[in-house]
């Protein structure tokens, strides 16, 4: 059930929001509802630290591809 | 000039086959082209050894050229990769997110602690981790996982290269990210829960 108000989202929306900030710029109104809702929500917050190590992750790969035998 | 000889370069050069081929299969998703990309590579890097310097290192250099290598082919085969990345499988996807939320929308399972984001994961162990799940993802997405995240290509450019709409091309990233990050809480990350 989607939720009638603009800015309030569900976790499954959030998340949806949260991995495509990981490959496109978010319109400024999809940026404020994430906000609001990563500020009241206690899973979503997880979610995001989980994308973040993967960001985090990725980058150490490529250096280990890069160089590191 | 380059201190050594023109055959020890070569040979050099040669102990990195199998481990940029590792790599370019991983990228490409197709044997026949990953073995030309690293032909190609081995080749341009013994057409100009005075290139190489000595404060890189050979595996780094070769490595930059392989990621040139591998972008020439990926344009080249465009048509292919961009007919592939509309056949996957779009309901397995949904399946996901269907365990993943309840309907209403609520996480069906709090996602799991993860640690500190900064934390250094540099093991080979981990790597080896992150490696398989990116292999086991879905050609065509693995493909265009790859090119953003291993070759950091904007989003521009991939859909300018490939001839795919920003839409299509965020679908697949979006799944990708959502199937590496199953993977990795799977099989990295996952703690003894209490039953």
């Amino acid at each position: 059930m989607k939720p009638t108000y603009p800015l309030r989202l569900t976790c499954q929306q959030a998340a949806a929001l949260m991995l495509a900030r990981e490959d496109r710029a978010l319109p400024l109104t999809d940026r404020t509802a994430l906000h609001l809702h990563l500020v009241i929500c206690k899973a979503c917050p997880r979610f995001e630290r989980q994308l973040l190590t993967m960001r985090h992750a990725m980058k150490q790969w490529r250096g280990y591809v890069d160089g590191a035998d | 000039m380059h201190p050594t000889d023109s055959d020890t370069f070569e040979q050099q050069i040669a102990l990195h086959r199998d481990y940029l081929l590792r790599f370019a299969r991983l990228q490409l998703r197709n044997d026949t082209w990953a073995e030309d990309a690293v032909s190609e590579t081995l080749l341009a890097a013994l057409a100009r050894p005075q290139a190489f310097e000595r404060r890189s290192q050979l595996k780094t250099w070769l490595v930059g050229i392989l990621k040139h290598k591998v972008v020439d082919a990926l344009r080249q085969q465009n048509r292919e990769v961009r007919l592939s990345s509309n056949d996957d499988d779009a309901s397995a996807d949904d399946l996901m997110d269907q365990a993943m939320f309840k309907p209403d929308g609520h996480f069906a399972e709090q996602p799991a602690n993860w640690g500190n984001p900064e934390q250094e994961l540099g093991s080979r162990q981990f790597f080896a981790v992150l490696e398989a799940c990116a292999s086991k993802l879905p050609a065509s997405q693995g493909r265009l996982f790859l090119m953003r995240e291993w070759l950091e290509l904007s989003s521009e450019e991939i859909c300018k290269d490939l001839g795919l709409t920003p839409t299509n091309l965020y679908v697949q990233l979006h799944r990708a990210r959502q199937r590496l990050r199953e993977c990795l809480d799977l099989n990295w990350f996952a703690r003894p829960k209490a039953l």
